[in-house]
Protein backbone atom coordinates (compact mmCIF):
# COMPACT_ATOMS: atom_id res chain seq x y z
CA UNK A 1 0.00 0.00 0.00
CA UNK A 2 2.70 2.41 1.05
CA UNK A 3 4.68 1.49 -2.05
CA UNK A 4 1.73 2.23 -4.28
CA UNK A 5 1.57 5.63 -2.60
CA UNK A 6 5.13 6.60 -3.59
CA UNK A 7 5.03 5.25 -7.14
CA UNK A 8 3.81 8.52 -8.67
CA UNK A 9 6.55 10.52 -6.93
CA UNK A 10 9.16 7.94 -7.83
CA UNK A 11 8.11 8.15 -11.47
CA UNK A 12 8.59 11.90 -11.35
CA UNK A 13 12.07 11.59 -9.89
CA UNK A 14 13.19 8.94 -12.36
CA UNK A 15 11.83 10.85 -15.34
CA UNK A 16 13.50 14.08 -14.30
CA UNK A 17 16.84 12.27 -14.51
CA UNK A 18 16.32 10.76 -17.96
CA UNK A 19 17.30 12.25 -21.33
CA UNK A 20 14.44 14.09 -23.02
CA UNK A 21 13.94 11.73 -26.00
CA UNK A 22 13.73 8.74 -23.65
CA UNK A 23 11.14 10.41 -21.45
CA UNK A 24 8.98 11.13 -24.45
CA UNK A 25 9.29 7.67 -25.97
CA UNK A 26 9.27 5.07 -23.22
CA UNK A 27 7.79 4.64 -19.76
CA UNK A 28 9.99 5.61 -16.82
CA UNK A 29 9.74 2.12 -15.35
CA UNK A 30 11.76 0.74 -18.28
CA UNK A 31 15.00 2.07 -16.72
CA UNK A 32 14.75 -0.57 -14.07
CA UNK A 33 15.55 -3.19 -16.70
CA UNK A 34 19.14 -1.82 -16.81
CA UNK A 35 19.41 0.54 -13.86
CA UNK A 36 23.20 0.83 -14.15
CA UNK A 37 23.30 1.85 -17.78
CA UNK A 38 24.65 5.35 -17.18
CA UNK A 39 23.88 6.61 -20.67
CA UNK A 40 20.20 6.52 -19.70
CA UNK A 41 20.66 9.03 -16.88
CA UNK A 42 21.37 12.74 -17.14
CA UNK A 43 21.29 16.00 -15.20
CA UNK A 44 20.65 18.01 -18.35
CA UNK A 45 16.99 18.62 -17.47
CA UNK A 46 17.98 20.29 -14.23
CA UNK A 47 20.59 22.43 -15.91
CA UNK A 48 18.00 23.43 -18.48
CA UNK A 49 15.21 24.44 -16.09
CA UNK A 50 17.52 26.20 -13.65
CA UNK A 51 19.27 28.15 -16.39
CA UNK A 52 16.89 28.88 -19.22
CA UNK A 53 13.56 28.59 -17.46
CA UNK A 54 14.49 30.99 -14.66
CA UNK A 55 13.70 28.47 -12.00
CA UNK A 56 16.68 29.55 -9.92
CA UNK A 57 15.12 32.99 -9.51
CA UNK A 58 11.77 31.44 -8.57
CA UNK A 59 13.53 29.26 -6.01
CA UNK A 60 15.05 32.34 -4.44
CA UNK A 61 11.68 34.12 -4.52
CA UNK A 62 10.07 31.23 -2.71
CA UNK A 63 12.59 31.66 0.10
CA UNK A 64 12.17 35.43 0.20
CA UNK A 65 8.41 34.96 0.51
CA UNK A 66 8.37 32.03 2.88
CA UNK A 67 10.84 32.93 5.60
CA UNK A 68 9.28 36.21 6.80
CA UNK A 69 5.80 34.80 6.16
CA UNK A 70 6.65 32.02 8.61
CA UNK A 71 8.34 34.05 11.35
CA UNK A 72 5.89 36.95 11.39
CA UNK A 73 2.62 35.07 12.05
CA UNK A 74 4.23 32.86 14.68
CA UNK A 75 5.47 35.87 16.61
CA UNK A 76 2.19 37.77 16.40
CA UNK A 77 0.15 34.67 17.17
CA UNK A 78 2.26 33.69 20.17
CA UNK A 79 1.70 37.06 21.81
CA UNK A 80 -2.03 36.85 21.27
CA UNK A 81 -2.23 33.20 22.30
CA UNK A 82 -0.40 33.97 25.52
CA UNK A 83 -2.89 36.69 26.36
CA UNK A 84 -5.79 34.40 25.53
CA UNK A 85 -4.38 31.71 27.80
CA UNK A 86 -2.91 33.58 30.75
CA UNK A 87 -4.01 37.20 30.85
CA UNK A 88 -7.35 38.62 31.84
CA UNK A 89 -9.29 41.06 29.76
CA UNK A 90 -12.94 41.66 28.98
CA UNK A 91 -14.30 39.63 26.06
CA UNK A 92 -11.42 37.19 26.20
CA UNK A 93 -13.19 33.92 25.44
CA UNK A 94 -15.56 35.58 23.04
CA UNK A 95 -12.76 37.12 21.00
CA UNK A 96 -10.89 33.83 20.94
CA UNK A 97 -13.95 32.11 19.54
CA UNK A 98 -14.18 34.72 16.79
CA UNK A 99 -10.53 34.21 15.90
CA UNK A 100 -10.98 30.45 15.70
CA UNK A 101 -14.14 30.94 13.66
CA UNK A 102 -12.06 32.61 10.94
CA UNK A 103 -10.26 29.28 10.48
CA UNK A 104 -12.98 28.18 8.12
CA UNK A 105 -13.67 31.39 6.20
CA UNK A 106 -12.65 30.60 2.63
CA UNK A 107 -9.74 32.80 1.60
CA UNK A 108 -11.66 33.45 -1.58
CA UNK A 109 -13.91 35.70 0.51
CA UNK A 110 -11.08 38.13 1.10
CA UNK A 111 -9.39 38.53 -2.25
CA UNK A 112 -11.50 41.17 -3.98
CA UNK A 113 -11.45 43.85 -1.25
CA UNK A 114 -7.82 43.33 -0.32
CA UNK A 115 -6.68 43.33 -3.91
CA UNK A 116 -8.44 46.68 -4.35
CA UNK A 117 -6.67 48.17 -1.35
CA UNK A 118 -3.39 46.66 -2.51
CA UNK A 119 -3.59 48.17 -5.96
CA UNK A 120 -4.48 51.58 -4.54
CA UNK A 121 -1.58 51.53 -2.09
CA UNK A 122 0.94 49.91 -4.43
CA UNK A 123 1.25 46.78 -2.30
CA UNK A 124 0.11 44.53 -5.14
CA UNK A 125 3.01 42.56 -6.58
CA UNK A 126 5.32 43.31 -3.64
CA UNK A 127 6.88 40.94 -1.15
CA UNK A 128 5.70 43.05 1.79
CA UNK A 129 2.15 42.67 0.59
CA UNK A 130 2.34 38.92 0.42
CA UNK A 131 4.17 38.62 3.76
CA UNK A 132 1.39 40.50 5.48
CA UNK A 133 -1.32 38.56 3.66
CA UNK A 134 0.13 35.20 4.66
CA UNK A 135 0.48 36.49 8.21
CA UNK A 136 -3.16 37.50 8.35
CA UNK A 137 -4.33 34.23 6.84
CA UNK A 138 -2.11 32.09 9.02
CA UNK A 139 -3.09 33.72 12.29
CA UNK A 140 -6.33 31.89 13.19
CA UNK A 141 -4.65 28.50 13.08
CA UNK A 142 -1.46 29.74 14.74
CA UNK A 143 -3.33 31.46 17.58
CA UNK A 144 -5.46 28.38 18.07
CA UNK A 145 -2.52 25.97 18.21
CA UNK A 146 -0.40 28.15 20.51
CA UNK A 147 -3.28 28.95 22.82
CA UNK A 148 -3.90 25.20 23.24
CA UNK A 149 -0.26 24.69 24.09
CA UNK A 150 0.11 27.64 26.44
CA UNK A 151 -3.12 26.61 28.11
CA UNK A 152 -1.57 23.26 28.98
CA UNK A 153 1.35 24.84 30.87
CA UNK A 154 1.00 24.84 34.67
CA UNK A 155 -0.56 28.04 36.01
CA UNK A 156 1.49 28.13 39.21
CA UNK A 157 4.52 28.82 37.08
CA UNK A 158 3.19 32.18 35.97
CA UNK A 159 1.78 33.04 39.37
CA UNK A 160 5.13 32.58 41.08
CA UNK A 161 6.79 34.59 38.34
CA UNK A 162 4.36 37.45 38.95
CA UNK A 163 4.95 37.25 42.71
CA UNK A 164 8.65 37.60 42.01
CA UNK A 165 7.78 40.80 40.20
CA UNK A 166 7.94 39.66 36.59
CA UNK A 167 5.88 41.51 34.02
CA UNK A 168 3.71 39.59 31.53
CA UNK A 169 6.30 40.47 28.91
CA UNK A 170 9.11 38.75 30.76
CA UNK A 171 6.85 35.84 31.70
CA UNK A 172 6.17 35.46 27.98
CA UNK A 173 9.77 35.66 26.81
CA UNK A 174 11.47 33.91 29.74
CA UNK A 175 8.91 31.22 30.54
CA UNK A 176 6.22 30.61 27.94
CA UNK A 177 8.29 30.78 24.74
CA UNK A 178 11.24 28.64 25.88
CA UNK A 179 8.87 25.97 27.13
CA UNK A 180 7.00 25.89 23.83
CA UNK A 181 9.74 24.74 21.48
CA UNK A 182 7.82 21.64 20.29
CA UNK A 183 4.68 23.63 19.56
CA UNK A 184 6.64 26.44 17.92
CA UNK A 185 8.53 23.93 15.80
CA UNK A 186 5.44 22.18 14.53
CA UNK A 187 3.71 25.47 13.86
CA UNK A 188 6.76 26.72 11.98
CA UNK A 189 6.82 23.62 9.78
CA UNK A 190 3.14 23.98 9.07
CA UNK A 191 3.28 27.63 8.17
CA UNK A 192 6.44 27.09 6.13
CA UNK A 193 4.90 24.28 4.08
CA UNK A 194 1.67 26.12 3.60
CA UNK A 195 3.36 29.26 2.32
CA UNK A 196 5.96 27.40 0.25
CA UNK A 197 3.29 25.28 -1.41
CA UNK A 198 0.76 28.05 -1.85
CA UNK A 199 -0.32 28.93 -5.37
CA UNK A 200 -3.57 30.84 -4.97
CA UNK A 201 -2.41 33.65 -2.68
CA UNK A 202 0.71 34.21 -4.78
CA UNK A 203 -1.32 34.17 -7.97
CA UNK A 204 -3.71 36.80 -6.63
CA UNK A 205 -1.33 39.22 -4.95
CA UNK A 206 1.83 38.81 -7.00
CA UNK A 207 0.17 38.44 -10.38
CA UNK A 208 1.91 36.23 -12.93
CA UNK A 209 5.20 38.15 -12.83
CA UNK A 210 8.46 36.23 -13.22
CA UNK A 211 10.43 38.74 -11.15
CA UNK A 212 8.65 38.01 -7.88
CA UNK A 213 6.85 34.74 -8.61
CA UNK A 214 7.56 31.74 -6.37
CA UNK A 215 8.19 28.21 -7.57
CA UNK A 216 4.57 27.13 -7.56
CA UNK A 217 3.65 30.00 -9.86
CA UNK A 218 6.54 29.26 -12.19
CA UNK A 219 5.69 25.59 -12.24
CA UNK A 220 2.05 26.15 -13.04
CA UNK A 221 2.96 28.44 -15.93
CA UNK A 222 5.38 25.80 -17.21
CA UNK A 223 2.53 23.30 -17.17
CA UNK A 224 0.58 25.72 -19.34
CA UNK A 225 3.31 26.34 -21.88
CA UNK A 226 5.22 23.03 -21.83
CA UNK A 227 2.23 20.71 -21.44
CA UNK A 228 3.87 17.67 -23.01
CA UNK A 229 7.55 18.41 -22.40
CA UNK A 230 7.84 16.02 -19.53
CA UNK A 231 11.59 16.33 -19.09
CA UNK A 232 11.17 20.06 -18.31
CA UNK A 233 8.13 19.60 -16.11
CA UNK A 234 9.39 16.70 -14.05
CA UNK A 235 12.71 18.38 -13.28
CA UNK A 236 10.97 21.63 -12.37
CA UNK A 237 8.42 19.86 -10.19
CA UNK A 238 11.14 17.99 -8.39
CA UNK A 239 13.05 21.17 -7.65
CA UNK A 240 9.90 22.70 -6.19
CA UNK A 241 9.48 19.66 -3.93
CA UNK A 242 13.07 19.55 -2.75
CA UNK A 243 12.79 21.87 0.23
CA UNK A 244 9.41 20.76 1.64
CA UNK A 245 10.24 17.08 1.26
CA UNK A 246 13.65 17.51 2.91
CA UNK A 247 11.96 19.45 5.70
CA UNK A 248 9.34 16.76 5.97
CA UNK A 249 11.83 13.95 6.45
CA UNK A 250 13.99 15.95 8.83
CA UNK A 251 11.21 17.18 11.08
CA UNK A 252 8.49 14.61 10.47
CA UNK A 253 7.89 14.03 14.15
CA UNK A 254 7.08 17.68 14.86
CA UNK A 255 4.93 17.91 11.77
CA UNK A 256 2.77 14.99 12.87
CA UNK A 257 2.58 16.33 16.42
CA UNK A 258 1.40 19.66 15.06
CA UNK A 259 -1.37 18.01 13.06
CA UNK A 260 -2.51 16.10 16.10
CA UNK A 261 -2.54 19.21 18.27
CA UNK A 262 -4.55 21.03 15.64
CA UNK A 263 -6.98 18.30 14.75
CA UNK A 264 -7.56 15.86 17.57
CA UNK A 265 -7.87 18.45 20.32
CA UNK A 266 -9.89 20.64 17.97
CA UNK B 1 -3.72 35.74 40.10
CA UNK B 2 -3.89 36.78 36.51
CA UNK B 3 -2.53 39.95 35.02
CA UNK B 4 -4.66 41.73 32.53
CA UNK B 5 -5.76 45.13 31.30
CA UNK B 6 -3.39 47.14 29.19
CA UNK B 7 -0.84 44.33 28.93
CA UNK B 8 -3.38 41.93 27.51
CA UNK B 9 -4.59 44.38 24.89
CA UNK B 10 -1.01 45.08 23.88
CA UNK B 11 -0.49 41.35 23.38
CA UNK B 12 -3.58 40.70 21.30
CA UNK B 13 -3.74 43.98 19.36
CA UNK B 14 -1.37 43.07 16.50
CA UNK B 15 -3.15 39.78 15.88
CA UNK B 16 -6.59 41.36 16.05
CA UNK B 17 -5.59 44.18 13.71
CA UNK B 18 -4.20 41.78 11.12
CA UNK B 19 -7.17 39.44 11.34
CA UNK B 20 -9.48 42.42 11.15
CA UNK B 21 -7.79 43.73 8.03
CA UNK B 22 -7.17 40.45 6.22
CA UNK B 23 -10.21 38.43 7.23
CA UNK B 24 -12.98 40.31 9.00
CA UNK B 25 -13.21 43.48 6.92
CA UNK B 26 -12.89 41.72 3.53
CA UNK B 27 -15.55 39.18 4.49
CA UNK B 28 -18.06 41.94 5.15
CA UNK B 29 -16.92 43.91 2.12
CA UNK B 30 -17.21 40.90 -0.20
CA UNK B 31 -20.79 40.30 0.87
CA UNK B 32 -21.49 43.94 0.03
CA UNK B 33 -19.68 43.78 -3.33
CA UNK B 34 -21.62 40.71 -4.35
CA UNK B 35 -24.68 42.95 -4.70
CA UNK B 36 -22.84 45.42 -6.94
CA UNK B 37 -22.06 45.38 -10.67
CA UNK B 38 -18.82 44.21 -12.22
CA UNK B 39 -16.90 47.37 -11.35
CA UNK B 40 -18.53 47.78 -7.93
CA UNK B 41 -20.21 51.04 -8.98
CA UNK B 42 -23.92 50.34 -9.04
CA UNK B 43 -26.19 48.33 -6.84
CA UNK B 44 -27.65 45.42 -8.80
CA UNK B 45 -29.49 43.50 -6.11
CA UNK B 46 -29.51 39.78 -6.48
CA UNK B 47 -28.74 39.72 -10.19
CA UNK B 48 -25.19 38.36 -9.76
CA UNK B 49 -26.61 35.46 -7.83
CA UNK B 50 -29.41 34.86 -10.29
CA UNK B 51 -26.99 34.82 -13.23
CA UNK B 52 -24.63 32.50 -11.44
CA UNK B 53 -27.30 30.07 -10.37
CA UNK B 54 -28.61 29.84 -13.92
CA UNK B 55 -25.34 29.70 -15.88
CA UNK B 56 -24.27 26.31 -17.18
CA UNK B 57 -20.63 26.88 -16.26
CA UNK B 58 -21.57 27.50 -12.64
CA UNK B 59 -23.99 24.59 -12.52
CA UNK B 60 -21.19 22.31 -13.72
CA UNK B 61 -19.01 23.75 -10.98
CA UNK B 62 -21.68 23.09 -8.35
CA UNK B 63 -22.15 19.55 -9.56
CA UNK B 64 -18.43 18.91 -9.50
CA UNK B 65 -17.98 20.42 -6.04
CA UNK B 66 -20.72 18.13 -4.83
CA UNK B 67 -19.02 15.15 -6.47
CA UNK B 68 -15.74 16.17 -4.83
CA UNK B 69 -17.51 16.55 -1.52
CA UNK B 70 -18.88 13.02 -1.54
CA UNK B 71 -16.07 11.07 -3.22
CA UNK B 72 -13.15 12.99 -1.74
CA UNK B 73 -14.48 12.94 1.82
CA UNK B 74 -15.45 9.28 1.68
CA UNK B 75 -12.16 8.42 -0.02
CA UNK B 76 -9.84 10.20 2.40
CA UNK B 77 -11.69 9.19 5.55
CA UNK B 78 -12.25 5.60 4.38
CA UNK B 79 -8.72 5.01 3.10
CA UNK B 80 -7.24 6.90 6.05
CA UNK B 81 -9.12 4.69 8.46
CA UNK B 82 -8.15 1.55 6.60
CA UNK B 83 -4.50 2.52 6.62
CA UNK B 84 -4.59 3.56 10.25
CA UNK B 85 -5.82 0.07 11.15
CA UNK B 86 -3.51 -1.75 8.74
CA UNK B 87 -0.33 0.14 9.59
CA UNK B 88 -1.01 -0.55 13.25
CA UNK B 89 -0.12 -4.16 12.57
CA UNK B 90 2.87 -4.03 10.25
CA UNK B 91 6.46 -4.08 11.42
CA UNK B 92 7.62 -1.04 9.52
CA UNK B 93 4.81 1.14 10.78
CA UNK B 94 6.79 4.39 10.96
CA UNK B 95 8.26 4.01 7.47
CA UNK B 96 4.96 3.01 5.88
CA UNK B 97 3.20 5.95 7.49
CA UNK B 98 5.90 8.38 6.40
CA UNK B 99 5.54 7.28 2.79
CA UNK B 100 1.77 7.60 2.80
CA UNK B 101 2.01 10.93 4.54
CA UNK B 102 4.65 12.28 2.18
CA UNK B 103 2.31 13.86 -0.39
CA UNK B 104 1.20 16.31 2.32
CA UNK B 105 4.61 17.96 1.95
CA UNK B 106 4.30 18.27 -1.81
CA UNK B 107 2.54 21.30 -3.20
CA UNK B 108 -0.74 20.83 -5.03
CA UNK B 109 0.98 22.18 -8.10
CA UNK B 110 3.74 19.61 -7.78
CA UNK B 111 1.15 16.91 -7.26
CA UNK B 112 -0.66 18.20 -10.34
CA UNK B 113 2.46 17.70 -12.46
CA UNK B 114 3.10 14.28 -10.96
CA UNK B 115 -0.39 13.12 -11.79
CA UNK B 116 -0.61 14.70 -15.21
CA UNK B 117 2.38 12.53 -15.95
CA UNK B 118 0.67 9.49 -14.41
CA UNK B 119 -2.32 10.10 -16.65
CA UNK B 120 -0.30 10.88 -19.80
CA UNK B 121 -1.93 9.47 -22.93
CA UNK B 122 -0.29 7.91 -25.98
CA UNK B 123 -2.29 6.44 -28.84
CA UNK B 124 -2.81 2.66 -28.75
CA UNK B 125 0.10 0.69 -30.20
CA UNK B 126 2.74 3.22 -29.12
CA UNK B 127 4.57 2.58 -25.81
CA UNK B 128 2.75 4.36 -22.99
CA UNK B 129 4.69 6.78 -20.79
CA UNK B 130 1.96 7.31 -18.21
CA UNK B 131 1.70 4.61 -15.59
CA UNK B 132 -2.11 4.66 -15.50
CA UNK B 133 -2.37 3.82 -19.18
CA UNK B 134 0.46 1.30 -19.01
CA UNK B 135 -1.58 -0.57 -16.43
CA UNK B 136 -4.60 -0.38 -18.72
CA UNK B 137 -2.57 -1.82 -21.61
CA UNK B 138 -1.22 -4.58 -19.40
CA UNK B 139 -4.78 -5.45 -18.46
CA UNK B 140 -5.57 -5.74 -22.15
CA UNK B 141 -7.58 -2.50 -22.29
CA UNK B 142 -7.30 0.53 -24.56
CA UNK B 143 -5.39 3.52 -23.12
CA UNK B 144 -7.76 6.30 -22.04
CA UNK B 145 -7.56 10.06 -22.02
CA UNK B 146 -8.09 10.28 -18.27
CA UNK B 147 -8.31 14.03 -18.09
CA UNK B 148 -10.55 14.64 -21.08
CA UNK B 149 -13.18 11.92 -20.79
CA UNK B 150 -16.21 13.60 -19.35
CA UNK B 151 -18.20 13.78 -17.26
CA UNK B 152 -17.07 11.19 -14.73
CA UNK B 153 -13.68 9.77 -15.65
CA UNK B 154 -11.85 13.09 -15.61
CA UNK B 155 -13.51 14.40 -12.47
CA UNK B 156 -12.78 11.18 -10.64
CA UNK B 157 -9.20 11.31 -11.94
CA UNK B 158 -8.78 14.76 -10.38
CA UNK B 159 -10.41 13.69 -7.14
CA UNK B 160 -8.00 10.75 -6.95
CA UNK B 161 -5.16 13.28 -6.83
CA UNK B 162 -6.80 15.04 -3.90
CA UNK B 163 -7.29 11.76 -2.11
CA UNK B 164 -3.67 10.84 -2.75
CA UNK B 165 -2.57 14.07 -1.07
CA UNK B 166 -4.90 14.10 1.93
CA UNK B 167 -5.21 10.44 2.94
CA UNK B 168 -1.97 10.68 4.91
CA UNK B 169 -3.42 13.46 7.02
CA UNK B 170 -6.56 11.47 7.75
CA UNK B 171 -4.46 8.41 8.54
CA UNK B 172 -2.24 10.20 11.06
CA UNK B 173 -5.14 11.70 12.99
CA UNK B 174 -7.25 8.56 12.92
CA UNK B 175 -4.33 6.38 13.84
CA UNK B 176 -3.67 8.48 16.95
CA UNK B 177 -7.27 8.01 18.00
CA UNK B 178 -7.15 4.31 17.16
CA UNK B 179 -4.09 3.79 19.32
CA UNK B 180 -5.82 5.50 22.22
CA UNK B 181 -8.55 2.85 22.34
CA UNK B 182 -7.97 0.77 25.50
CA UNK B 183 -6.53 -2.53 24.29
CA UNK B 184 -8.42 -4.47 27.01
CA UNK B 185 -11.67 -3.40 25.37
CA UNK B 186 -10.67 -4.98 22.06
CA UNK B 187 -9.22 -8.06 23.73
CA UNK B 188 -12.36 -8.59 25.76
CA UNK B 189 -14.45 -8.55 22.60
CA UNK B 190 -12.08 -10.98 20.87
CA UNK B 191 -12.18 -13.32 23.85
CA UNK B 192 -15.97 -13.21 23.67
CA UNK B 193 -15.67 -14.52 20.15
CA UNK B 194 -16.17 -11.39 18.06
CA UNK B 195 -14.59 -11.45 14.60
CA UNK B 196 -12.09 -8.74 13.64
CA UNK B 197 -14.78 -7.27 11.42
CA UNK B 198 -17.24 -7.01 14.33
CA UNK B 199 -14.58 -5.63 16.65
CA UNK B 200 -13.91 -2.88 14.17
CA UNK B 201 -17.52 -1.92 13.40
CA UNK B 202 -19.01 -2.38 16.86
CA UNK B 203 -16.18 -1.19 19.09
CA UNK B 204 -13.30 0.63 17.41
CA UNK B 205 -15.40 2.78 15.14
CA UNK B 206 -17.90 3.98 17.78
CA UNK B 207 -15.05 4.85 20.16
CA UNK B 208 -13.19 7.01 17.65
CA UNK B 209 -16.40 8.39 16.15
CA UNK B 210 -15.75 12.00 17.20
CA UNK B 211 -12.29 11.96 15.63
CA UNK B 212 -13.78 10.63 12.42
CA UNK B 213 -16.20 13.56 12.54
CA UNK B 214 -13.32 16.02 12.99
CA UNK B 215 -11.42 14.57 10.05
CA UNK B 216 -14.51 14.54 7.85
CA UNK B 217 -15.21 18.18 8.77
CA UNK B 218 -11.67 19.18 7.86
CA UNK B 219 -11.99 17.37 4.55
CA UNK B 220 -15.31 19.00 3.71
CA UNK B 221 -13.87 22.43 4.37
CA UNK B 222 -10.87 21.56 2.22
CA UNK B 223 -12.94 20.25 -0.60
CA UNK B 224 -15.16 23.29 -0.93
CA UNK B 225 -12.11 25.44 -1.50
CA UNK B 226 -10.33 23.06 -3.88
CA UNK B 227 -8.48 25.10 -6.47
CA UNK B 228 -4.86 24.30 -7.25
CA UNK B 229 -5.36 20.76 -8.52
CA UNK B 230 -8.02 21.76 -11.00
CA UNK B 231 -6.27 24.98 -12.01
CA UNK B 232 -3.03 23.18 -12.85
CA UNK B 233 -4.36 19.99 -14.38
CA UNK B 234 -7.32 21.03 -16.52
CA UNK B 235 -8.09 24.66 -15.62
CA UNK B 236 -11.70 23.61 -15.47
CA UNK B 237 -11.87 22.50 -19.09
CA UNK B 238 -13.67 19.36 -20.28
CA UNK B 239 -16.39 19.81 -17.68
CA UNK B 240 -14.14 19.73 -14.61
CA UNK B 241 -14.84 23.27 -13.38
CA UNK B 242 -15.08 23.89 -9.63
CA UNK B 243 -16.31 26.94 -7.76
CA UNK B 244 -12.95 28.30 -6.62
CA UNK B 245 -11.48 28.09 -10.11
CA UNK B 246 -14.58 29.71 -11.56
CA UNK B 247 -14.21 32.57 -9.12
CA UNK B 248 -10.61 33.09 -10.18
CA UNK B 249 -11.75 33.26 -13.81
CA UNK B 250 -14.55 35.73 -13.10
CA UNK B 251 -12.07 37.90 -11.25
CA UNK B 252 -9.12 37.94 -13.65
CA UNK B 253 -10.37 36.81 -17.03
CA UNK B 254 -13.72 38.59 -17.07
CA UNK B 255 -12.85 41.30 -14.54
CA UNK B 256 -16.25 40.90 -12.94
CA UNK B 257 -15.80 41.63 -9.26
CA UNK B 258 -19.51 41.44 -8.54
CA UNK B 259 -19.84 37.88 -9.72
CA UNK B 260 -16.52 36.81 -8.26
CA UNK B 261 -17.70 38.12 -4.89
CA UNK B 262 -21.02 36.35 -5.24
CA UNK B 263 -19.23 33.02 -5.80
CA UNK B 264 -17.15 33.64 -2.69
CA UNK B 265 -20.32 34.31 -0.71
CA UNK B 266 -21.94 31.10 -1.96
CA UNK B 267 -18.81 29.23 -0.94
CA UNK B 268 -18.98 30.89 2.45
CA UNK B 269 -22.65 30.06 2.92
CA UNK B 270 -21.85 26.42 2.24
CA UNK B 271 -19.26 26.48 5.00
CA UNK B 272 -21.28 28.37 7.63
CA UNK B 273 -23.24 25.34 8.91
CA UNK B 274 -19.99 23.41 9.33
CA UNK B 275 -18.46 26.38 11.13
CA UNK B 276 -21.42 26.64 13.53
CA UNK B 277 -21.22 22.94 14.32
CA UNK B 278 -17.52 23.37 15.02
CA UNK B 279 -18.03 26.31 17.34
CA UNK B 280 -20.65 24.36 19.28
CA UNK B 281 -18.34 21.42 19.62
CA UNK B 282 -15.50 23.71 20.67
CA UNK B 283 -17.68 25.36 23.34
CA UNK B 284 -18.68 21.99 24.74
CA UNK B 285 -15.07 21.00 24.90
CA UNK B 286 -14.00 24.21 26.62
CA UNK B 287 -16.78 23.71 29.16
CA UNK B 288 -15.35 20.33 30.12
CA UNK B 289 -11.76 21.56 30.26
Amino acid sequence: MALAWVLPTLGLLVSSLRPAPDVARTGWWTVFANPFDLTRWTLANYRHVLGQQGLAQAFLNSFIITVPATVLPILVASFAAFAFAWLDFPGRSWLFLVVVGFLVVPLQMTFVPILKIYSETGLAGTFVGIWLAHTGYGLPFAVYLMRNFFGSLPGELFESAYIDGASPLSAFFRLALPMSTPALASLAIFQFLWVWNDLLVALIYLGGGARTGPLTLKLSSLVGSYGQEWHVLTAAAFISMLVPVALFFALQRYFVRGILAGAVKG
Amino acid sequence: MRRGGAWAWGFVAPALLLIGFYLAYPTVQTIYLSFMDRRSEHFVGLSNYVRLLTSTAMLTAFRNNLLWLVVFTAGTVGLGLLMAVLTDRVRYEAAAKALIFLPMAISFVGAGVIWKFMYAYQPPGVPQIGLANQVMVMLGQQPRGWLVERPWVNNLALIAVGVWIWTGFAMVVLSAAYKAIPKELLEAARVDGATEWQVFWRISLPVIQSTVAVVATTMIINVLKVFDIVYVMTNGNFGTEVMANRMYKEMFEYQDFGRASAIAVILFLAIVPIMLANIRRFRRQEATR
